[in-house]
């Protein structure tokens, strides 16, 4: 009998109908629908289910479709690295500032839930340079505290921050061709088939991964579009906080006297502190700058007098 | 009398295969039909049931990001959407009365398998608990990757992770400092 011909063909009929009544952005979802139905129908073989399954979505797999649990491994290892180049100051009174102030505008964040939750530590560097590893690990340098005169300033430089954790900078760091190397890995179903062999690959992967970041992060910096688009961030984040976003500008303009040109930090990774400001005044309120209450510039000083 | 009976025979094949095109078409149809009740919905509004993708999510009396939190949710948990409201979406766990605001960055439309108990994700490294618990990038892995970096020394990555504050303290720190968000709280 031929009737698993017409079965397969009202398979590919019923494809053909999805695909005229969908459009692409739905297109994953349905063929992945499609072949789970076709496989409760015993239409095809699991086997045959899971290979549609799998290459659709590794057509499309991109930096975003890392969990955030994922995204919190790769940042660890990031925050490893970062902390093999340089050494935390190690002064609880000044972490334990800047992580009450960063966490705060964390919460004020598009995303302010990462799977491990937001952390950050001052390191011991006269450079003047930030780091922030995916899911939340943010480095700052004694160096740009420096350039630090307000707690707002110092709000400003963490809020920059949280803008490349928020659009997932790091992880855009990423080659592609790795990112399609790590979900076929991942598209091996169940434990069994997940052996010692598969392990090593996507530890490789991994590695591959980390290292992406970390060569952008402290060699090569991010495009300047995106050092703008987390400038934009850092002033909508102080201001729903409640800081005053002119002291981004105003860090900056500071930055951009302590800069060393041909320097190995902010000089190298990040438009000039000049090309900023430009940027940001383009969209930011033209408004006085806020007088800052006494209260709040005694902690910064107190928080950060050994910086 | 031959030609009759091939005749007869003909037709009959001819009806069994128009049966069989029918056949195909109520299969196609009914296939179709699954196909828009389950992912139809998805696309046109919210999805009704989400899940915590984080390792532990909070859930506040109201959609504002200083808002009191009166329960925490952990990884895996199912939660079903009552309301939306900008990022924040108004959630009831299942089998439990509690409802209140989540954010969104903290919930997940995949599913996440979980071994029954083990809701801490760091502890399931076993290979057995591979596929159940976070796939891909997770303990294991990372294990794997401090044996081949043994120079890599992860002591201050675990310690700044220990650097945590509660919203009360995030409270009176923005008090002290007479910081007012313009949104206003709640």
């Amino acid at each position: 009998m031929n009737t698993a011909k017409y079965i397969r063909l009202s398979f590919y009929l019923l494809l053909l109908a999805v695909m005229v009544f969908t459009s692409c952005q739905t297109m994953e979802s349905v063929i992945t629908t499609a072949a789970t139905v076709a496989e409760s129908q015993k239409m095809i073989d699991p086997s045959q289910a899971g290979a549609i399954r799998k290459h659709t979505s590794d057509v499309s797999r991109s930096f975003e479709d890392f969990t955030p649990e994922q995204e919190y491994y790769i940042g660890r290892s990031v925050a490893a690295v970062v902390l093999s180049r340089y050494s935390p100051y190690m002064d609880k009174k000044a972490d334990d500032y800047l992580n009450i102030l960063g966490q705060t505008l964390a919460l004020a964040s598009d995303v302010p839930e990462t799977f491990g939750g937001y952390h950050f530590l001052i390191l011991n560097s006269d450079e003047i340079n930030a780091f922030a590893a995916p899911g939340g690990f943010i480095f700052i340098t004694r160096g740009l505290l420096r350039c630090c005169r307000t707690e707002d300033a110092v709000a400003a430089v963490l809020a920059h921050e949280i803008g490349h954790i928020q659009h997932k900078d790091g992880l855009q760091a990423i080659r592609k061709a790795r990112i399609a190397q790590a979900f076929t890995s991942l598209a091996l179903e169940g434990a069994k088939t997940f052996g010692r062999q598969e392990l090593a690959q996507l530890t490789e992967t991994f590695e591959g991964a980390i290292s992406d970041i970390t060569t952008t992060l402290i060699n090569n910096g991010y495009s300047r579009s995106l050092e703008y688009q987390a400038d934009k961030t850092a002033v909508m984040i102080l201001k729903r906080v409640g800081y005053d976003p002119h002291a981004l500008t105003e860090m900056l303009a500071v930055m951009e006297k302590r800069l060393k040109s041909g320097g190995l930090d902010f000089a190298r990774t990040h438009p000039s502190p000049a090309s900023r400001i430009t940027e940001i005044k383009m969209y930011i309120d033209k408004s006085s700058p806020v007088l800052i209450p006494e209260a709040r510039q005694a902690r910064v000083l107190r928080a950060l007098e050994n910086i | 009398m031959i030609a009759e009976k091939e005749l007869k025979e003909e037709r009959r094949i001819t009806l069994n295969r128009i049966a069989k095109m029918i056949g195909i078409v109520r299969v196609t149809l009914f296939s179709f039909l699954l196909i828009c009740i389950f992912v139809l919905p998805g696309s046109a509004g919210y999805q009704k049931v989400l899940n915590v993708q984080i390792r532990e999510a909070q859930m506040r009396s109201s959609p504002f990001f200083l808002g009191k939190i009166i329960a925490r949710l952990a990884y895996g948990n199912r939660v079903e959407v009552l309301e939306d409201r900008g990022a924040w979406k108004k959630v009831v766990v299942p089998d439990g009365k509690i409802q209140g605001w989540i954010h969104a960055s903290a919930l997940t439309t995949k599913k996440i398998a979980l071994q029954a108990g083990k809701a801490d994700v760091k502890t399931s490294v076993t290979g057995g608990e591979l596929a159940l618990a976070g796939k891909g990038f997770n303990a294991t892995v990372e294990a794997e990757f401090k044996k081949k970096n043994r120079n890599l020394d992860f002591t201050w990555v675990d310690r700044m992770e220990n650097f945590k504050f509660t919203t009360e303290n995030i409270q009176a720190f923005l008090k002290e400092g007479q910081v007012i968000s313009p949104e206003g709280g709640a």
